[in-house]
């Protein structure tokens, strides 16, 4: 509980963390920053969980034990996708998003 | 472990033994012990059966009774009467004479053999089930593999033969399991828990408009594998792609699938659904007796006239069970039996003469007779039993059939069986025109002269397919005695 | 009397059967050779001595003769009531016919020894010899419908395989099939028949459906179709399955393509026995023939024999091919017996008919055996069937020549030979019975006489012909079977038929016994007949003793008759024209079309939709993820304006 800022506040910033993340996701070709937006897209949703917990059930903490949980995913996912970006590099000498669809249909 | 369970176990462990083997040697070696392991427990599961049935009365005996799935009631029920032990007997031989016949394959003949004992489990598994959803997953572990057999060991089209046959086999069981599902969804209908078990369900009354409804969906689901005029088509490319151990487990075993579980399913469980919907399906099967014979007059590859041989003779076993009395019942399982042994044969016989000649074409053989004598010789039995002569298995089993049929006074019921009745002059015909052509003529070609004669294990196959047919024709009286104890049950239900 | 040793009837040839089929390339042709004509000895012993037990010593009481069982046992069960059983039934016409099988089967198996001699199938012809005789056999001691078809279609395969025994011949192959395949189809008139029978007879046994008092014959009004009993009906189509056998109007086509097959199979199978079979089938009903409706079937039956006859002796006339010549007189002396059976009534001296045509039967098997194994003899030594080969035997082969001439005076009705005395007894019992028949009989014996003569002069008489190998006569094993035949041929003339085999079992009066006193001869109807067939030798001699013009101008008068018959009348063509063109072109090539294009097309057409509309929706799969994340935040946009402000 944090005094003067109310949660309509606190979850307006989340939202448009979420809508920056979400943008750029569907916008950018390069797949470094459309990492990056994710990593957004989930900080948006931990300060979420967070923020919820905090004013609605003060008393418990499930709310911080996810955001946890879900920022240790996210590293490891940044680990994977990077991993992943490395190799689709050395074999396509670009990170570029449209290089990658040959998996269709 | 309990009789039964065993008969899906041991094909496991040899499929599970089989992945332990190296070359062709060691896995039809395997599998030849397996499978024999098989046969001498069928051959004792009769005789347990006659000793069993002396004391027990109940519709199936052996039962036994596991929970499986709760939320839904589906257990692992399982349980014989004497139609499910005659199919037993049959699929066991018809499976070790398919790996005799198979003995010299050398194309991944370990994944050969491991593909075709999981299909046989799922077929043991099919006719010793008395759960509806058990049944329904058995049914499935029997049909896919043949997928797997047809695509990669066939020959000529075999992926669109494969495909085919799967897809118009698993388009049928997606009808058939609406069918078992509109059959469970009425199985509360006097009160009590919803269940899966057949013996259940033939104590409960379904509404007629359930019965109207789903009796069409499970008939035709199970018809399909049974090739029912106008669900045939996946039958004739299907036979003449696969493999030769796969045809004769295909038409021997895999096709009497559908007629037991027409009989087993629908007609038990939906009997006034059978009445209603009677008149319709006798004609599309007398449809496909006829024209099944007369389709198979015209053809000229060996394998596409067996094939639409069997479109004829299993539109025989719909036609009697839809005559709906004892006798034509009697008929239906005993040329389920007798045809399976047959046509099993006759695949064998094909498999051989195309693995010498390499052709399947009739025409362009002759004088086989000459040159591979025995299994010439055993090629004109099989054909003379093919066209129910006395003293074989198919001349029983129709007379049963044309007897039962003629029970029925009505002339609807007179013409359909007349019709029926005419296909065996037209089956002479295509029977003995092969004959004539591919067996018996000069000789078209020098290459001929030589031919291999037969192998110790080709005889083993032919034999262990040939004895039951003749013995059956000879000795009916204790089969059909057998046959009708097991009947009765079924045929109260619907008169 | 115990009987149970007639099993043996059966059992031997069936083993002798399995013995030489399993061991076919392990037993030497010339043991094989007397496995066979060993074990038909014994049969034909036993055969012989149950006759003997039967006629002489236990068959006959109260001046009646009693029906026996040799053997039952239950085979299949339909329903409680309709059952099927093999068992061995022996009365006067079973152990006639037990005679008649196991004596020509002998006679053709000891033939064989020579007749086949170096054949490469020499033991497998044994074998299906053997088969042949177990299933005649069991035909004939049938006890029930059931049995009496199952053995029916066990010959008629015996017969496809012996017609087909020289498989490498396609004329041989075409006969086989053809003989199978149109006997096939007459024996689906028979197996409905005994259906119709079974369900409305309401047993197939022929103690139970024969019985005049039984509830079959009394109750056969009760069901009526398209305005005949329904108990007619199956009557008459069961003897369509035995016109098929018996090659009556309209099957006959297959008989005389069946003497394709080795001459002895002709005497024995297309001649004596199992043509014959139609013709015992009607007699082994004749109670239900007769009182069913009045006899109505039985009125079809004679018809069907009379223009059978008739219409046989008028194609044999033209034939050059002498074993058809036999083939077609064949035919037109099963259409005597079957007329003879149709004209039959059934009590006393009224069922002269039955006993004649039994009588007919059982002399004719001899004599006609006779004529086909002289016919073998002969063809045997020069190598051809056609007349135009043949002439002036009689110098080369004494014995064939004799013992043919005896035959031909048989069958042509000649005093005092076998076939006088059955066929005399046929024209009287037409005579009584039915004035048309009776002329058509009469006319048939004159032509029977002319064209048996024309075959006799022809072959041993007519032109002085150079052979390229100088005929001689056959060996002994073929030469005794003819020697014993002739002897049978002029013999059984004076068995006391007419006490013996009759409809009611009781013994009757015939017309001409020498040797029997019930007697009474009736000379003016035996001096018509006499006279038919010697004006028919008469003709024959003045037209073919020496070479002469006169048959080739009688031909060429009766110009487009003449050419009718010699085509056999066109009955081939027409079948030929309804199983190619109609059957296979019109009826099998459009259903395989159908099935191929439309039920199949169907079934692709269903699976190349699915291709083709998911060919349309696969562009949606674009491999860009981010149109699926914008897909699939818009979805998720929409959802919540949809629960937002819908809920």
């Amino acid at each position: 509980m944090i005094e003067n800022v109310s949660i309509y506040e606190l979850l307006t910033l989340t939202t448009i963390l979420f809508f920056i993340g979400l943008y750029g996701f569907l916008t950018r070709k390069n797949l470094l920053t459309m990492l990056l937006s994710i990593e957004l897209l989930l900080n948006a949703s931990v300060i979420n969980f967070v923020v919820i917990n905090k004013y609605l059930y003060p008393d418990v903490l499930q709310g911080v034990y996810f955001s946890i949980f879900i920022i240790a995913v996210a590293a490891a996912e940044t680990a994977l996708a990077i991993s992943i970006i490395i190799n689709l590099y050395r074999l396509k000498t670009s990170v570029d998003v449209a290089e990658t669809e040959t998996m269709k249909y | 472990m309990d009789i039964l369970t065993l008969f899906i176990v041991v094909p496991i462990l040899t499929a599970i033994a089989l992945l332990f083997t190296k070359g062709l040697k060691q896995a039809r070696l395997t599998t030849m012990i397996g499978m024999l392991i098989q046969f001498g427990m069928a051959i004792n599961l009769v005789f347990a059966y006659f000793k069993e049935r002396a004391a027990n009365d109940a519709i199936m005996v052996f039962t036994k009774d596991l929970m499986w799935f709760e939320t839904f009631n589906i257990h692992y029920s399982i349980g014989v009467d004497a139609i499910s032990v005659l199919m037993i007997v049959l699929t066991a031989t018809v499976v070790l004479a398919g790996v005799f016949i198979s003995w010299m394959l050398d194309e991944m003949p370990k994944e050969f053999f491991i593909t075709l004992v999981i299909l046989a489990t799922g077929v043991y598994g099919f006719f010793i089930s008395i759960d509806l959803f058990t049944l329904f997953v058995f049914y499935e572990i029997a049909v896919i593999p043949m997928y797997l057999l047809i695509g990669i060991w066939g020959s000529g089209p075999r992926e669109y033969a494969a495909m085919k046959l799967t897809l118009m086999l698993m388009g049928a069981s997606a009808v058939l399991l609406v069918g078992i599902l509109g059959i469970y969804f009425n199985s509360n209908a006097d009160g009590g828990a919803l269940t899966f078990n057949i013996l259940e369900i033939a104590q409960v009354s379904i509404p007629f408009e359930a019965q109207k409804l789903f009796f069409p969906m499970t008939f035709i689901g199970f018809a399909t594998i049974g090739a029912l005029f106008p669900f045939h088509t996946w039958s004739p490319d299907g036979h003449a792609s696969a493999p030769t151990a796969v045809s004769m487990l295909h038409a021997g075993v895999l096709m009497k699938l559908g007629g037991y579980g027409i009989f087993r399913v629908a007609m038990y469980l939906l009997p006034e659904g059978t009445n209603y919907w009677s008149t319709f399906f006798i004609v599309l099967s007398v449809i496909g007796v006829v024209y099944g014979a007369l389709a198979a007059v015209k053809q000229t590859d060996l394998k596409y006239i067996n094939a639409y041989s069997s479109v004829s003779h299993l539109g025989m076993v719909i036609f009697a069970l839809l005559m709906l009395n004892k006798t034509a019942w009697t008929g239906a399982i005993l040329q389920s039996l007798s045809h399976g042994f047959m046509t099993a044969l006759f695949f064998a016989l094909i498999g051989m003469i195309y693995g010498r000649t390499h052709t399947r074409m009739a025409p362009q053989m002759g004088g086989l007779l000459k040159v591979i004598p025995f299994i010439s010789m055993i090629y004109v039995i099989a054909g003379l039993a093919s066209l129910g002569l006395p003293g074989m298995s198919g001349f029983v089993a129709e007379m049963n059939i044309f007897a039962g049929a003629f029970q029925h006074t009505d002339t609807f019921h007179r013409v359909m069986s007349i019709l029926v009745i005419s296909s065996i002059v037209v089956t002479a015909v295509y029977i003995l025109r092969v004959v004539g052509v591919m067996l018996m003529g000069p000789i078209p070609n020098e290459d001929y002269k030589n031919l291999k004669t037969v192998t110790w294990f080709e005889r083993v196959g032919i034999y262990l397919l040939l004895i039951p047919v003749i013995g059956i024709g000879v000795a009916p009286l204790w089969l059909s005695n057998m046959i009708n104890d097991s009947i009765l049950p079924f045929i109260q239900r619907l008169i | 009397m115990n009987f149970s040793y007639t099993i043996f009837i059966l059992i031997i040839p069936i083993a002798t059967f399995l013995l030489l089929g399993f061991f076919y390339n392990r037993i030497k042709p010339a043991v094989s050779g007397w496995i066979g004509v060993t074990a038909l000895s014994v049969v034909a012993g036993l055969s012989y001595y149950t006759a003997y037990q039967y006629f002489f010593n236990v068959g006959k009481i109260d001046g009646k003769f009693q029906t026996f069982f040799g053997f039952q046992a239950n085979w299949m069960n339909f329903t409680e009531n309709l059952r099927i059983d093999m068992g061995i039934l022996l009365d006067p016409i079973s152990i006639m016919m037990l005679v008649v099988v196991s004596t020509i089967s002998l006679m053709a198996h000891i033939y064989s020894r020579g007749y086949m001699k170096g054949d490469r199938g020499y033991t497998k012809f044994f074998a299906f010899l053997s088969l042949f005789t177990f299933a005649m056999m069991g035909l004939v001691v049938a006890t029930n419908l059931f049995q009496i078809y199952i053995f029916w279609e066990l010959v008629g395969v015996s017969s496809y395989l012996l017609i087909g025994f020289y498989y490498e011949k396609p004329s041989a192959v075409a006969a086989a099939k053809k003989a199978f395949i149109v006997t096939r189809f007459a024996d689906l008139g028979f197996l409905i028949g005994i259906l119709l029978m079974g369900y409305y007879g309401g047993s197939f046994d022929f103690m139970e459906l024969n019985n005049p008092e039984g509830p079959a014959i009394m109750n056969w009004a009760s069901t009526s179709f398209m305005g005949l009993s329904v108990i007619t009906w199956a009557l008459i189509l069961m003897f369509v399955g035995g016109a098929g056998k018996s090659a009556m109007l309209p099957f006959h086509i297959w008989l005389p393509d069946a003497m394709e097959g080795p001459t002895p199979v002709s005497a024995l199978i297309h001649a004596a026995t199992m043509v014959v079979a139609g013709v015992y089938l009607v007699a082994r009903m004749f109670p239900m023939f007769h009182f069913v409706e009045d006899g109505f079937a039985l009125h079809v039956v004679a018809w069907v024999g009379a223009i059978s006859s008739l219409f046989a002796a008028f194609i044999a006339l033209t034939q050059k091919d002498i074993k058809r010549v036999l083939a077609f007189s064949t035919m037109s002396q099963i259409g005597y017996m079957m007329l003879a059976l149709g004209v039959s009534k059934y009590d006393g001296h009224e069922g002269l008919g039955y006993m004649a045509s039994m009588w007919h039967l059982f002399t004719h098997a001899m004599f006609k055996a006779l004529l086909f194994l002289g016919a073998g003899s002969v063809i045997h030594a020069v190598h051809s069937n056609y007349l135009k080969d043949m002439g002036g035997l009689r110098k080369y082969m004494p014995i064939t020549n004799i013992t043919f001439l005896i035959a031909a005076l048989s069958i042509s009705g000649f005093p005092l030979t076998a076939g006088f005395f059955s066929k005399d007894e046929i024209l009287v019992a037409a005579f009584e019975h039915n004035k048309a028949i009776y002329f058509i009989t009469l006319f048939v014996a004159g032509l029977t006489a002319f064209y048996m003569f024309r075959l006799y002069f022809g072959i041993f008489w007519g032109k002085k012909k150079e052979y390229e190998h100088t005929p001689h006569e056959s060996p002994w094993s073929m030469t005794i079977p003819l020697l014993f035949l002739a002897f049978m041929s002029i013999a059984t003339g004076y068995l006391p038929f007419s006490e013996w085999v009759t409809a009611d079992h009781k013994a009757l009066h015939g017309h001409i016994g020498l040797f029997s006193n019930l007697g009474v001869i009736h000379w003016d109807m035996a001096g018509i007949a006499i006279t038919a067939g010697l004006l028919g030798i008469a003709i024959a001699w003045f037209f073919y003793k020496k070479p002469t013009d006169y048959p080739a101008k009688v031909s060429a008068a009766f110009g487009r008759l003449y050419k009718w018959a010699f085509n056999k009348f066109y009955f081939d063509e027409v079948y030929l024209f309804v199983t190619k063109q109609i059957i296979f072109k019109r009826i099998s090539t459009p259903f395989a079309w159908f099935d191929k294009k439309v039920v199949d097309g169907t079934m692709d057409g269903i699976g190349n939709t699915t291709v083709s509309l998911s060919k349309v929706i696969k562009g949606t799969q674009s491999g860009r993820i981010q149109d699926y994340a914008f897909a699939f935040a818009g979805g998720v946009f929409v959802l919540v304006l949809i629960v937002i402000y819908m809920i």
